[in-house]
Protein backbone atom coordinates (compact mmCIF):
# COMPACT_ATOMS: atom_id res chain seq x y z
CA UNK A 1 0.00 0.00 0.00
CA UNK A 2 1.13 3.51 -0.59
CA UNK A 3 -0.03 6.66 1.12
CA UNK A 4 -0.32 9.79 -1.01
CA UNK A 5 2.67 11.67 0.38
CA UNK A 6 4.66 14.58 -1.00
CA UNK A 7 8.38 14.29 -0.43
CA UNK A 8 10.09 17.63 -0.10
CA UNK A 9 13.83 17.76 0.45
CA UNK A 10 15.07 19.73 3.41
CA UNK A 11 18.43 20.63 4.88
CA UNK A 12 17.95 18.98 8.23
CA UNK A 13 16.24 15.65 8.88
CA UNK A 14 14.18 16.48 11.96
CA UNK A 15 12.79 19.78 10.63
CA UNK A 16 12.17 18.07 7.32
CA UNK A 17 10.18 15.22 8.80
CA UNK A 18 8.04 17.62 10.83
CA UNK A 19 7.56 19.98 7.91
CA UNK A 20 6.60 17.12 5.56
CA UNK A 21 4.23 15.51 8.09
CA UNK A 22 2.59 18.88 8.74
CA UNK A 23 2.12 19.49 5.04
CA UNK A 24 0.62 16.03 4.68
CA UNK A 25 -1.95 17.03 7.29
CA UNK A 26 -2.82 20.24 5.48
CA UNK A 27 -0.58 22.77 7.25
CA UNK A 28 1.99 24.46 5.07
CA UNK A 29 4.89 25.04 7.43
CA UNK A 30 8.39 25.63 6.10
CA UNK A 31 11.51 24.01 7.44
CA UNK A 32 12.94 27.26 8.88
CA UNK A 33 9.62 27.85 10.67
CA UNK A 34 9.80 24.46 12.38
CA UNK A 35 13.43 25.08 13.27
CA UNK A 36 12.86 28.57 14.68
CA UNK A 37 9.67 27.83 16.62
CA UNK A 38 11.26 24.68 18.00
CA UNK A 39 14.29 26.76 19.16
CA UNK A 40 16.58 24.54 17.14
CA UNK A 41 19.54 26.90 17.08
CA UNK A 42 22.18 26.36 19.72
CA UNK A 43 25.83 26.04 20.34
CA UNK A 44 27.02 23.60 22.92
CA UNK A 45 30.32 21.99 23.74
CA UNK A 46 29.86 18.66 25.46
CA UNK A 47 32.88 17.94 27.65
CA UNK A 48 33.92 14.42 28.64
CA UNK A 49 32.25 12.93 25.58
CA UNK A 50 34.11 11.82 22.48
CA UNK A 51 32.61 10.82 19.15
CA UNK A 52 34.90 9.39 16.47
CA UNK A 53 37.72 9.99 18.96
CA UNK A 54 37.21 13.76 18.98
CA UNK A 55 35.41 16.24 21.26
CA UNK A 56 31.78 16.95 20.54
CA UNK A 57 30.20 20.29 19.76
CA UNK A 58 26.66 20.71 18.55
CA UNK A 59 25.07 23.56 16.66
CA UNK A 60 21.48 22.59 17.40
CA UNK A 61 19.12 21.37 20.08
CA UNK A 62 18.99 17.75 21.25
CA UNK A 63 17.29 15.26 18.91
CA UNK A 64 13.54 15.29 19.42
CA UNK A 65 13.46 18.64 21.23
CA UNK A 66 12.69 20.64 18.11
CA UNK A 67 9.51 18.72 17.31
CA UNK A 68 8.38 18.62 20.95
CA UNK A 69 8.73 22.37 21.41
CA UNK A 70 7.21 23.09 18.03
CA UNK A 71 4.20 20.91 18.81
CA UNK A 72 3.65 22.45 22.22
CA UNK A 73 3.95 26.00 20.91
CA UNK A 74 1.62 25.72 17.91
CA UNK A 75 -0.84 23.49 19.74
CA UNK A 76 -0.59 20.11 18.05
CA UNK A 77 -0.28 16.79 19.85
CA UNK A 78 2.26 14.12 19.01
CA UNK A 79 2.45 10.50 19.96
CA UNK A 80 5.87 8.97 20.56
CA UNK A 81 6.66 5.36 21.29
CA UNK A 82 9.77 3.27 21.85
CA UNK A 83 9.96 -0.49 21.87
CA UNK A 84 12.02 -3.15 23.55
CA UNK A 85 11.51 -5.72 20.82
CA UNK A 86 11.57 -5.34 17.03
CA UNK A 87 8.36 -7.36 16.42
CA UNK A 88 6.09 -4.95 18.27
CA UNK A 89 7.92 -2.00 16.70
CA UNK A 90 7.19 -3.42 13.26
CA UNK A 91 3.58 -4.22 14.18
CA UNK A 92 2.95 -0.62 15.29
CA UNK A 93 4.50 0.72 12.09
CA UNK A 94 2.38 -1.55 9.87
CA UNK A 95 -0.73 -0.70 11.85
CA UNK A 96 -0.21 3.01 11.13
CA UNK A 97 0.51 2.47 7.46
CA UNK A 98 -2.69 0.44 7.20
CA UNK A 99 -4.54 3.40 8.69
CA UNK A 100 -3.05 5.61 5.97
CA UNK A 101 -0.91 7.43 8.49
CA UNK A 102 2.67 8.23 7.45
CA UNK A 103 4.98 8.20 10.49
CA UNK A 104 8.34 9.60 11.51
CA UNK A 105 11.05 7.22 12.65
CA UNK A 106 14.32 7.81 14.44
CA UNK A 107 17.06 5.65 12.96
CA UNK A 108 20.80 5.01 13.05
CA UNK A 109 22.82 6.04 10.03
CA UNK A 110 25.45 3.29 10.05
CA UNK A 111 23.29 0.70 8.30
CA UNK A 112 21.37 3.09 6.11
CA UNK A 113 22.41 1.57 2.82
CA UNK A 114 21.28 4.36 0.52
CA UNK A 115 23.81 6.72 2.15
CA UNK A 116 27.30 6.80 0.60
CA UNK A 117 29.77 4.69 2.61
CA UNK A 118 31.71 7.78 3.65
CA UNK A 119 28.69 9.13 5.47
CA UNK A 120 27.83 5.98 7.36
CA UNK A 121 28.90 6.61 10.94
CA UNK A 122 27.38 5.44 14.19
CA UNK A 123 25.07 8.41 14.46
CA UNK A 124 21.69 7.50 15.87
CA UNK A 125 19.62 10.64 15.65
CA UNK A 126 18.61 10.59 12.01
CA UNK A 127 14.94 10.94 11.08
CA UNK A 128 12.86 9.78 8.15
CA UNK A 129 9.25 9.17 7.14
CA UNK A 130 7.76 5.82 6.15
CA UNK A 131 4.81 6.38 3.84
CA UNK A 132 3.91 2.93 2.60
CA UNK A 133 4.89 -0.63 1.92
CA UNK A 134 5.35 -2.46 -1.34
CA UNK A 135 5.72 -6.21 -0.75
CA UNK A 136 8.79 -6.58 1.45
CA UNK A 137 9.90 -2.98 0.85
CA UNK A 138 9.07 0.00 3.01
CA UNK A 139 8.69 3.27 1.11
CA UNK A 140 10.99 5.84 2.65
CA UNK A 141 10.98 9.61 2.42
CA UNK A 142 14.32 10.70 3.84
CA UNK A 143 14.23 14.51 3.99
CA UNK A 144 17.93 15.01 3.26
CA UNK A 145 17.71 12.98 0.02
CA UNK A 146 16.55 14.45 -3.25
CA UNK A 147 14.41 11.42 -4.09
CA UNK A 148 12.31 8.93 -2.13
CA UNK A 149 13.82 5.49 -1.60
CA UNK A 150 13.05 2.06 -0.12
CA UNK A 151 14.34 -0.25 2.61
CA UNK A 152 13.57 -3.93 3.12
CA UNK A 153 11.94 -5.10 6.37
CA UNK A 154 15.25 -6.41 7.58
CA UNK A 155 17.18 -3.25 6.68
CA UNK A 156 14.62 -1.05 8.40
CA UNK A 157 14.69 -3.17 11.53
CA UNK A 158 18.46 -2.86 11.67
CA UNK A 159 18.47 0.94 11.54
CA UNK A 160 15.54 1.23 13.97
CA UNK A 161 17.42 -0.87 16.49
CA UNK A 162 20.88 0.58 16.07
CA UNK A 163 22.86 0.67 19.32
CA UNK A 164 25.14 3.17 21.00
CA UNK A 165 24.53 6.76 22.15
CA UNK A 166 20.93 7.95 21.50
CA UNK A 167 19.89 4.41 20.49
CA UNK A 168 16.54 4.85 18.72
CA UNK A 169 14.88 1.73 20.20
CA UNK A 170 12.39 1.66 17.36
CA UNK A 171 11.27 5.21 18.15
CA UNK A 172 8.14 6.08 16.14
CA UNK A 173 6.28 9.40 16.22
CA UNK A 174 3.44 11.19 14.49
CA UNK A 175 1.04 14.06 15.11
CA UNK A 176 -2.34 12.96 16.45
CA UNK A 177 -4.43 16.09 16.76
CA UNK A 178 -4.39 19.58 15.34
CA UNK A 179 -6.01 22.88 16.30
CA UNK A 180 -8.24 24.62 13.74
CA UNK A 181 -5.60 27.24 13.22
CA UNK A 182 -1.97 27.14 14.28
CA UNK A 183 -1.01 29.82 16.80
CA UNK A 184 2.02 30.96 14.88
CA UNK A 185 2.57 34.46 16.33
CA UNK A 186 2.87 33.47 19.96
CA UNK A 187 4.79 30.34 18.97
CA UNK A 188 7.39 32.40 17.08
CA UNK A 189 7.91 34.74 20.02
CA UNK A 190 8.28 31.86 22.47
CA UNK A 191 10.71 30.14 20.13
CA UNK A 192 12.87 33.24 19.70
CA UNK A 193 12.88 33.98 23.42
CA UNK A 194 14.15 30.55 24.31
CA UNK A 195 16.90 30.69 21.68
CA UNK A 196 18.01 34.10 23.01
CA UNK A 197 18.05 32.74 26.55
CA UNK A 198 20.12 29.72 25.58
CA UNK A 199 22.56 31.56 23.36
CA UNK A 200 23.32 34.14 26.05
CA UNK A 201 23.31 31.65 28.94
CA UNK A 202 25.95 32.38 31.58
CA UNK A 203 27.62 28.98 31.32
CA UNK A 204 30.99 28.45 29.68
CA UNK A 205 29.89 25.59 27.44
CA UNK A 206 26.58 26.89 26.05
CA UNK A 207 25.75 29.50 23.44
CA UNK A 208 28.11 32.37 22.64
CA UNK A 209 30.22 31.50 25.69
CA UNK A 210 30.58 27.97 24.38
CA UNK A 211 31.97 29.32 21.10
CA UNK A 212 34.58 31.29 23.02
CA UNK A 213 35.47 28.25 25.12
CA UNK A 214 36.13 26.22 21.97
CA UNK A 215 38.29 29.08 20.65
CA UNK A 216 40.38 28.83 23.83
CA UNK A 217 40.70 25.07 23.46
CA UNK A 218 41.83 25.36 19.83
CA UNK A 219 44.77 27.52 20.95
CA UNK A 220 45.90 24.78 23.31
CA UNK A 221 45.43 21.76 21.03
CA UNK A 222 48.61 21.89 18.90
CA UNK A 223 50.88 21.97 21.97
CA UNK A 224 48.86 19.69 24.15
CA UNK A 225 47.74 17.08 21.62
CA UNK A 226 50.19 17.34 18.73
CA UNK A 227 49.47 18.35 15.17
CA UNK A 228 47.74 15.15 14.09
CA UNK A 229 45.16 15.06 16.86
CA UNK A 230 44.65 18.83 16.77
CA UNK A 231 43.86 18.64 13.07
CA UNK A 232 41.49 15.75 13.60
CA UNK A 233 39.65 17.75 16.31
CA UNK A 234 39.45 20.81 14.11
CA UNK A 235 38.13 18.72 11.21
CA UNK A 236 35.43 17.31 13.45
CA UNK A 237 34.26 20.79 14.44
CA UNK A 238 33.93 21.78 10.80
CA UNK A 239 32.09 18.56 10.02
CA UNK A 240 29.56 19.14 12.79
CA UNK A 241 29.12 22.66 11.47
CA UNK A 242 28.78 21.95 7.78
CA UNK A 243 27.90 18.30 7.29
CA UNK A 244 24.59 17.39 5.70
CA UNK A 245 21.70 18.71 7.65
CA UNK A 246 22.88 22.14 8.73
CA UNK A 247 21.86 24.04 5.61
CA UNK A 248 25.25 25.75 5.77
CA UNK A 249 27.02 27.76 8.45
CA UNK A 250 26.04 25.54 11.36
CA UNK A 251 22.26 26.19 10.96
CA UNK A 252 22.83 29.96 11.02
CA UNK A 253 21.41 30.38 7.49
CA UNK A 254 18.26 28.40 8.31
CA UNK A 255 17.82 30.61 11.34
CA UNK A 256 18.25 33.73 9.23
CA UNK A 257 15.60 32.36 6.84
CA UNK A 258 13.33 31.82 9.85
CA UNK A 259 13.80 35.41 11.07
CA UNK A 260 12.95 36.70 7.60
CA UNK A 261 9.76 34.64 7.39
CA UNK A 262 8.86 35.46 11.00
CA UNK A 263 9.18 39.19 10.39
CA UNK A 264 6.33 38.90 7.87
CA UNK A 265 4.15 36.68 10.04
CA UNK A 266 4.32 38.87 13.14
CA UNK A 267 4.83 42.11 11.21
CA UNK A 268 8.10 43.12 12.81
CA UNK A 269 10.59 44.82 10.48
CA UNK A 270 13.39 44.62 13.01
CA UNK A 271 13.53 40.87 12.51
CA UNK A 272 14.19 41.39 8.83
CA UNK A 273 17.22 43.53 9.60
CA UNK A 274 18.40 41.00 12.15
CA UNK A 275 18.00 38.26 9.56
CA UNK A 276 20.61 40.04 7.45
CA UNK A 277 22.91 40.22 10.42
CA UNK A 278 22.46 36.51 11.09
CA UNK A 279 23.35 35.79 7.46
CA UNK A 280 26.57 37.73 8.02
CA UNK A 281 27.33 35.63 11.11
CA UNK A 282 26.69 32.51 9.01
CA UNK A 283 29.18 33.83 6.45
CA UNK A 284 31.72 34.26 9.25
CA UNK A 285 31.23 30.64 10.24
CA UNK A 286 31.85 29.65 6.63
CA UNK A 287 35.06 31.69 6.56
CA UNK A 288 36.16 29.99 9.74
CA UNK A 289 35.58 26.61 8.04
CA UNK A 290 37.63 27.66 5.01
CA UNK A 291 40.56 28.79 7.15
CA UNK A 292 40.37 25.74 9.38
CA UNK A 293 40.42 23.51 6.31
CA UNK A 294 43.64 25.16 5.17
CA UNK A 295 45.21 23.89 8.38
CA UNK A 296 44.01 20.30 8.24
CA UNK A 297 44.38 20.01 4.48
CA UNK A 298 48.15 19.79 4.74
CA UNK A 299 48.00 17.89 7.99
CA UNK A 300 50.70 20.21 9.24
CA UNK A 301 50.39 22.69 12.03
CA UNK A 302 51.78 26.03 12.98
CA UNK A 303 50.65 27.49 16.27
CA UNK A 304 50.13 30.72 14.45
CA UNK A 305 47.48 29.30 12.15
CA UNK A 306 45.60 27.82 15.09
CA UNK A 307 45.65 31.14 16.88
CA UNK A 308 44.26 32.79 13.78
CA UNK A 309 41.22 30.54 13.49
CA UNK A 310 40.75 30.79 17.25
CA UNK A 311 40.66 34.58 16.92
CA UNK A 312 38.02 34.24 14.23
CA UNK A 313 35.94 31.98 16.42
CA UNK A 314 36.24 34.32 19.35
CA UNK A 315 34.97 37.16 17.17
CA UNK A 316 32.02 35.00 16.13
CA UNK A 317 31.29 34.28 19.79
CA UNK A 318 31.26 38.00 20.54
CA UNK A 319 29.01 38.86 17.62
CA UNK A 320 26.56 36.08 18.52
CA UNK A 321 26.41 37.31 22.11
CA UNK A 322 25.63 40.83 20.87
CA UNK A 323 23.20 39.54 18.27
CA UNK A 324 20.99 37.58 20.65
CA UNK A 325 20.84 40.48 23.10
CA UNK A 326 19.54 42.64 20.26
CA UNK A 327 17.11 39.96 19.12
CA UNK A 328 15.70 39.67 22.62
CA UNK A 329 15.01 43.40 22.68
CA UNK A 330 13.45 43.33 19.21
CA UNK A 331 10.50 41.15 20.20
CA UNK B 1 25.72 33.34 1.53
CA UNK B 2 24.37 34.42 -1.84
CA UNK B 3 22.60 31.92 -4.03
CA UNK B 4 25.26 32.02 -6.73
CA UNK B 5 27.94 31.46 -4.09
CA UNK B 6 26.56 28.09 -3.00
CA UNK B 7 29.57 25.84 -3.55
CA UNK B 8 29.41 23.22 -6.27
CA UNK B 9 32.66 21.38 -5.57
CA UNK B 10 33.06 17.70 -6.13
CA UNK B 11 31.78 15.98 -3.00
CA UNK B 12 31.22 12.47 -1.76
CA UNK B 13 27.49 12.40 -2.40
CA UNK B 14 27.80 11.50 -6.08
CA UNK B 15 27.59 7.77 -5.44
CA UNK B 16 24.15 8.24 -3.85
CA UNK B 17 23.03 10.44 -6.74
CA UNK B 18 21.90 13.19 -4.46
CA UNK B 19 22.84 16.73 -3.55
CA UNK B 20 22.30 18.53 -0.31
CA UNK B 21 20.04 21.44 0.37
CA UNK B 22 21.51 24.73 1.59
CA UNK B 23 19.89 28.05 2.46
CA UNK B 24 21.01 31.16 0.61
CA UNK B 25 19.89 34.67 -0.29
CA UNK B 26 18.69 35.51 -3.82
CA UNK B 27 19.31 38.76 -5.73
CA UNK B 28 16.40 40.48 -3.93
CA UNK B 29 17.71 39.58 -0.50
CA UNK B 30 15.00 36.94 0.00
CA UNK B 31 15.88 33.57 1.48
CA UNK B 32 15.64 30.58 -0.82
CA UNK B 33 17.17 27.12 -1.09
CA UNK B 34 19.78 25.81 -3.47
CA UNK B 35 21.29 22.37 -4.01
CA UNK B 36 24.99 21.93 -3.45
CA UNK B 37 27.07 19.07 -4.82
CA UNK B 38 29.75 19.55 -2.19
CA UNK B 39 32.17 21.94 -0.56
CA UNK B 40 35.91 21.35 -0.32
CA UNK B 41 36.47 22.41 3.31
CA UNK B 42 34.10 19.73 4.53
CA UNK B 43 34.97 17.12 1.93
CA UNK B 44 38.59 17.37 3.09
CA UNK B 45 37.51 17.06 6.73
CA UNK B 46 35.43 13.98 5.92
CA UNK B 47 38.18 12.40 3.79
CA UNK B 48 40.68 12.98 6.60
CA UNK B 49 38.33 11.31 9.06
CA UNK B 50 38.02 8.31 6.72
CA UNK B 51 41.80 8.14 6.33
CA UNK B 52 42.11 8.24 10.07
CA UNK B 53 39.83 5.23 10.39
CA UNK B 54 41.77 3.37 7.71
CA UNK B 55 44.96 3.99 9.66
CA UNK B 56 43.34 2.70 12.82
CA UNK B 57 42.19 -0.44 10.99
CA UNK B 58 45.66 -1.06 9.55
CA UNK B 59 47.23 -0.59 12.96
CA UNK B 60 44.73 -2.95 14.59
CA UNK B 61 45.46 -5.55 11.92
CA UNK B 62 49.17 -5.36 12.61
CA UNK B 63 48.57 -5.72 16.31
CA UNK B 64 46.46 -8.82 15.72
CA UNK B 65 49.23 -10.31 13.59
CA UNK B 66 51.74 -9.53 16.35
CA UNK B 67 49.39 -11.18 18.85
CA UNK B 68 49.05 -7.94 20.79
CA UNK B 69 45.29 -7.86 20.47
CA UNK B 70 42.42 -10.10 19.36
CA UNK B 71 40.53 -9.87 16.04
CA UNK B 72 37.62 -8.31 17.94
CA UNK B 73 39.48 -5.01 18.13
CA UNK B 74 40.27 -5.20 14.42
CA UNK B 75 36.64 -5.74 13.48
CA UNK B 76 35.57 -3.01 15.88
CA UNK B 77 37.78 -0.50 14.07
CA UNK B 78 36.69 -1.84 10.70
CA UNK B 79 33.08 -1.09 11.61
CA UNK B 80 33.96 2.47 12.73
CA UNK B 81 33.04 1.54 16.30
CA UNK B 82 34.62 2.39 19.61
CA UNK B 83 34.43 0.51 22.91
CA UNK B 84 31.10 1.99 24.15
CA UNK B 85 29.40 1.33 20.81
CA UNK B 86 30.66 -2.24 20.50
CA UNK B 87 29.77 -3.04 24.09
CA UNK B 88 26.26 -1.75 23.51
CA UNK B 89 25.87 -3.87 20.36
CA UNK B 90 27.04 -7.13 21.97
CA UNK B 91 25.28 -6.34 25.23
CA UNK B 92 28.34 -6.84 27.44
CA UNK B 93 30.02 -4.50 29.92
CA UNK B 94 32.86 -2.46 28.47
CA UNK B 95 35.42 -4.04 30.80
CA UNK B 96 34.43 -7.47 29.54
CA UNK B 97 34.79 -6.46 25.90
CA UNK B 98 38.15 -4.94 26.75
CA UNK B 99 39.22 -8.24 28.30
CA UNK B 100 38.26 -10.02 25.09
CA UNK B 101 40.81 -7.86 23.26
CA UNK B 102 43.53 -9.86 24.98
CA UNK B 103 44.50 -12.77 22.69
CA UNK B 104 44.77 -15.11 25.68
CA UNK B 105 41.21 -14.37 26.81
CA UNK B 106 39.91 -14.43 23.26
CA UNK B 107 41.19 -18.01 22.85
CA UNK B 108 39.13 -19.09 25.85
CA UNK B 109 35.84 -17.54 24.70
CA UNK B 110 32.91 -19.94 24.48
CA UNK B 111 30.85 -20.50 21.35
CA UNK B 112 27.96 -18.38 22.56
CA UNK B 113 30.04 -15.25 23.12
CA UNK B 114 31.90 -15.71 19.87
CA UNK B 115 28.57 -15.93 18.12
CA UNK B 116 27.47 -12.63 19.66
CA UNK B 117 30.50 -10.88 18.23
CA UNK B 118 30.19 -12.61 14.85
CA UNK B 119 26.54 -11.51 14.63
CA UNK B 120 27.38 -7.90 15.38
CA UNK B 121 30.05 -7.85 12.68
CA UNK B 122 27.85 -9.87 10.32
CA UNK B 123 30.51 -12.58 9.76
CA UNK B 124 31.00 -16.27 10.59
CA UNK B 125 32.85 -17.43 13.70
CA UNK B 126 35.57 -18.77 11.43
CA UNK B 127 36.06 -15.28 9.96
CA UNK B 128 36.05 -13.79 13.42
CA UNK B 129 38.91 -16.03 14.48
CA UNK B 130 41.02 -15.48 11.38
CA UNK B 131 41.16 -11.98 10.00
CA UNK B 132 41.67 -11.61 6.24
Amino acid sequence: MQIEFTHKQSAHCENGVVSNLMRHNGFDISEPMVFGIGSGLLFCYIPFLKVNHAPVVTYRAMPGFIFNRFAKRVGIKIKREKFSNPESAKARLDENLNKNNPVGLQVGVYNLLYFPDEYRFHFNAHNLVVYGKDGDNYLISDPVMEQVTTLTEKQLEKVRFAKGAFAPKGHIYYPTSFPEKLELESAIIKGIKQTCREMTAPFPIVGANGVKTIAKLIRKWPKKKGAKVANHYLGQIVRMQEEIGTGGGGFRYIYAAFLQEASQVIGNDKLKELSKEMTQIGDNWRDFAVNASRIYKNRSAQDDAYNKVADELEAIGNSEAAFFKKLKKAI
Amino acid sequence: MKKEEVPQDKGLLDSAQTKELTYAVDENGEYTTELSSGWDPKTIALSNAIKDIEERVALAKKRVENKETSPIEYYMELHKMDLPILSSYVGLWQWRVKRHFKPKNFQKLNQKTLEKYADVFDISIEELKHIP
